[in-house]
Order: structure tokens, then C-alpha cells, then sequence
């Protein structure tokens, strides 16, 4: 694995299939009587969250924690970047903390690439901008193969806002570089333009697609993100790209149901389907603690730079 | 009783014990994997490495006898890592070792309790065993680390 995780197109199918099995691995930990393990003791893990976050935050601190790792948490309400600090001057002052990884999520697309080239210990982006979020991919992609036994040659259908939606893009790549072949579903408005160079197929019709998927992943609309009008009215859109339990009926019988959270019941998903027993967003919670443990273990765990 | 293998090779190694235990005496004995990988103190000294299966058997090893089974006994560093992710599981009556090599050189003050081979070694040679189940043939051979210091290594007869 590289030195940093940026990007979900950066891992090759070896490296991904390692973390997920490494996670594998991991995941027993969490039903043992003591939930640690010495790894990581004595190293530092930064999470340095410029946009609000629950699940991300939570489930990297459990993961550095469960590794033994020191965490120093650093969200930018409350701190000097309120102040008008620069990514860079914060970076630097991690630096010289001593920081040994530095888990960022940041509302501009490429911090964490720029943050790389100033820290010397390793970077994982944790979501920035609309661009990637690597570890939410990883985490779908053990989910999946937890629960279907295999990624390779399923057809995983992404439905939503993938426009703004950083989750999308990197499990786009990921899932692919799996062999799952994705089709994304969403309004037109809603599509980036370069989706063509994307290594996916695009759909505009969510009730044609459902019979053939294994997995529908569902997506926020991400509101606060928009600046102009993508679609006439939420209930509109609802009734066009929402999974309700109509169309939960139109999947095959072993198909399952993901969305990465927040979920907006009765926008993109009916509240019955996401309780549902098809539903795995519980399960992708769970998985997102060991996938990060993964992570972490696989940029900290050796020598510094030699893989 | 609990077998407890450390992977790779200490696994089949395991199994074989407890295949033996219940030829002879009719003993039934829970056979599990302990991968000690994460608890080792040269982590840093080379990148991560892949983890191998830990596998405790369902009744657990609280108070039981856990012989942990290995290949090659050497430095003593990976029992010792063994004996750090025990305390993380339960809580054992006794702890005992099974080696079918000891090689000598133990920087630890540990100490196995079953050899299936005591060789001497020197610190430049290198002991590599092979299984049936993992490499398709059953054999321990002495190499020498330096080239031209032994040609083709000595063979141990089990």
C-alpha cells in the first residue's frame, strides 16, 4: 500500500483486496472480552475534521483507539482556524506535534493531496469536498462481500446526488477495480459532466435497473452543497429516484440495500425499506470501524516509507 | 486442553497433535489458530505485513491448558507475542509450548515444555520447514545463510 490513502483510484486490486482481508481479520477483535490491540501504541493519529461529521469522526477515533494509537481530535469550529489559520500553518504545527497519520476531511476537493506534500507521516482522506471518500468505500465494499460472499461480477446500482457526492466517485473506482460492474442512476442535472470517463454505465430510469442489481447503494441529497435548482421539488424527486417498498420488490431476492449515511427518511429512502432486513446501513457502521482499523494497521503498522 | 497452532505452520502442525492425541488416546482436543502478527516488538522494523487467521475454539481457554504449537523455536520473540494476545483472550490455567524445532539462540527467558527436535544451529544458518498441508511435502532443512557456506543444506531426519 502507498504511504497515504487519497484516493480509492489509487489502490490497485491487490491492495484492496488485502485491507478488506485484513479487516477480515480484524473484525473477530470486536467480539473478543478485550477490544485492543498493541499495534499502534505510541503512535499519534490526528483527526483534523474541517466539516461536520459524526459517523467518520467516531468510527476513525474507535478505530486508532482499538489499534492502541494516541488520537488527538481537532475540528476547525473552536480552533485557531476560526482564526483565519491556513491549512498549511495548521499542517505544519501537526507536524510538529509529532504526528504520525493525519485523518482529514476538508469541504475542498484535494486538501488531503496538498496536505500530503507538507506533513511526513501519512494522510487518509476521510471525504473531501465532492471529490473522494476512500474509507467509505472500502467499508461498502466489505459490507458487500460480508454479505453476498464475492464483489467480482455483481452489478451494483448507485442511486441520487452523484454530483455532489464524494461517496459515488470512490466507490465508482473501487468497486470496478472489485470487478463489480456500476451503473449510476440519478436526473440528468445530478450527473457530473465528465461521468463519461467514469468506468460505469449511467441510467436515468430507477425502476428499469432493479431487477438486475445485486446492490442499490442510495445517496443524500446533499442540500448543502447545492446553489442552484436540480430537480423541480424534493417530492418529485422522491417519487422518481426514492427506494420505497414497491421497488424494494422489483430486486431480485438476495439484492441488498446500502446508503453511507446521514439518510433522509422518506426522500431517498422510505423509512420501512432502511429498517428493512435487505437493509445493511447498521452493518456498514459497524464495518467502517474495522475497514479503518485496516487502514491504519496497513500505513502504520510497518516501517516508515518502504512499502 | 487447547491446541492453539501460531500460522502458518504451527496450524497444521496443531492438528496433527490433536490427530495423534485421539489415535492413541482417544482424546478429543479443541485445536485452534493464534495469530500473533499485531503483538509483535518488530513491527516497525518492516513494513506491514499481512495478517494471518486467529481461530479460538468456541469454548474459549478460560481455565484451560493452552499448548501453543510452533515450527521453529529461536529468539523466542514470537511466544512471547503469543503469550501477550493470550492475556487478551482469556485467561488460561497453564500455558505450555510444543515446538518441533528448537533451534537454540532464545533471547527470552522462555522455555518450550514439548521438542519434537533439539538442533544446534548456528546464528548464519537458517531452519526452513515444510509441511504437507501448506507446502506439499514434509521436511526441515538446515541452509546456510551465507552463499558457499554449506551447498544445498543438511537434512534432518524427524
Amino acid at each position: 500500500m502507498n504511504r497515504h490513502l487519497i484516493s480509492a483510484a489509487d489502490l490497485n486490486r491487490d491492495e484492496a483486496i488485502e485491507i478488506l482481508d485484513t479487516a477480515e481479520e480484524l473484525a473477530q477483535v470486536a467480539d473478543r472480552p478485550i477490544r485492543k490491540l498493541p499495534t499502534l501504541r505510541g503512535r499519534t493519529v490526528v483527526n483534523l475534521f474541517y466539516e461536520d461529521s459524526t459517523r467518520t469522526r467516531i468510527s476513525f477515533e474507535a478505530a486508532a483507539k482499538r489499534l492502541s494509537a494516541d488520537v488527538i481530535n481537532f475540528s476547525a469550529k473552536g480552533s485557531s482556524v476560526a482564526k483565519g489559520e491556513s491549512l498549511k500553518d495548521t499542517a505544519l504545527t501537526l507536524q510538529a506535534m509529532g504526528a504520525d497519520a493525519v485523518v482529514i476531511r476538508h469541504n475542498a476537493s484535494g486538501a488531503p493531496h496538498r496536505l500530503a506534500g507538507w506533513v511526513s507521516g501519512s494522510v487518509v482522506n476521510a471525504g473531501d469536498g465532492t471529490h473522494e471518500h476512500p474509507t467509505q468505500a472500502l467499508l461498502d465494499a466489505f459490507t458487500i462481500r460480508r454479505r453476498l460472499g464475492r464483489i467480482d461480477g455483481l452489478r451494483v446500482a448507485i442511486v441520487g446526488d452523484i454530483l455532489h457526492s464524494r461517496v459515488a466517485r470512490s466507490n465508482v473506482w473501487l468497486l470496478t477495480t472489485l470487478g463489480a460492474e456500476v451503473t449510476l442512476v440519478a436526473p440528468p442535472t445530478l450527473l457530473p459532466v465528465a461521468v463519461g470517463g467514469w468506468p460505469c454505465s449511467v441510467s436515468y430510469d430507477f425502476p428499469a435497473i432493479l431487477p438486475g442489481s445485486d446492490v442499490v447503494m442510495m445517496l443524500r441529497v446533499q442540500h448543502e452543497r447545492m446553489t442552484d435548482a436540480y430537480f423541480p421539488s424534493v417530492r418529485e424527486y422522491s417519487r422518481r429516484y426514492g427506494l420505497d417498498s414497491d421497488r424494494l420488490a422489483l430486486l431480485p431476492e438476495h439484492a441488498i440495500v446500502m446508503h453511507p449515511g446521514p439518510m433522509n427518511r422518506g426522500v431517498e429512502i422510505a423509512a420501512e425499506v432502511a429498517d428493512s432486513a435487505r437493509s445493511t446501513i447498521v452493518e456498514q457502521v459497524a464495518n467502517g470501524v474495522v475497514v479503518r482499523m485496516a487502514v491504519l494497521y496497513l500505513l502504520l503498522g510497518g516501517s516508515e516509507g518502504t512499502r | 486442553m487447547v491446541l492453539l497452532g501460531i500460522p502458518t505452520r504451527g496450524v497444521p502442525l496443531a492438528r496433527r497433535l490433536a490427530a495423534r492425541l485421539d489415535e492413541t488416546e482417544s482424546i478429543v482436543v479443541p485445536v485452534g489458530s493464534l495469530d500473533i502478527t499485531m503483538y509483535r516488538d518488530d513491527l516497525r522494523l518492516r513494513p506491514a505485513r499481512p495478517l494471518g487467521h486467529t481461530e479460538v475454539p468456541a469454548a474459549g481457554i478460560d481455565d484451560k491448558i493452552v499448548v501453543l504449537v510452533d515450527d521453529v523455536l529461536y529468539s523466542g520473540r514470537t511466544i512471547r507475542a503469543a503469550l501477550d494476545a493470550l492475556s487478551d483472550i482469556g485467561r488460561p490455567r497453564a500455558v505450555q509450548l510444543a515446538v518441533l524445532v528448537d533451534r537454540g539462540h532464545r533471547e527470552l527467558p522462555i522455555r518450550p515444555d514439548y521438542v519434537g527436535k533439539n538442533l544446534p544451529t548456528s546464528k548464519r544458518e537458517a531452519v526452513r520447514v515444510l509441511l504437507t498441508e501448506t507446502d506439499g511435502a514434509d521436511s526441515v532443512t538446515l541452509v546456510g545463510a551465507v552463499a558457499g557456506d554449506r551447498t544445498g543444506g543438511r537434512s534432518v531426519r524427524r
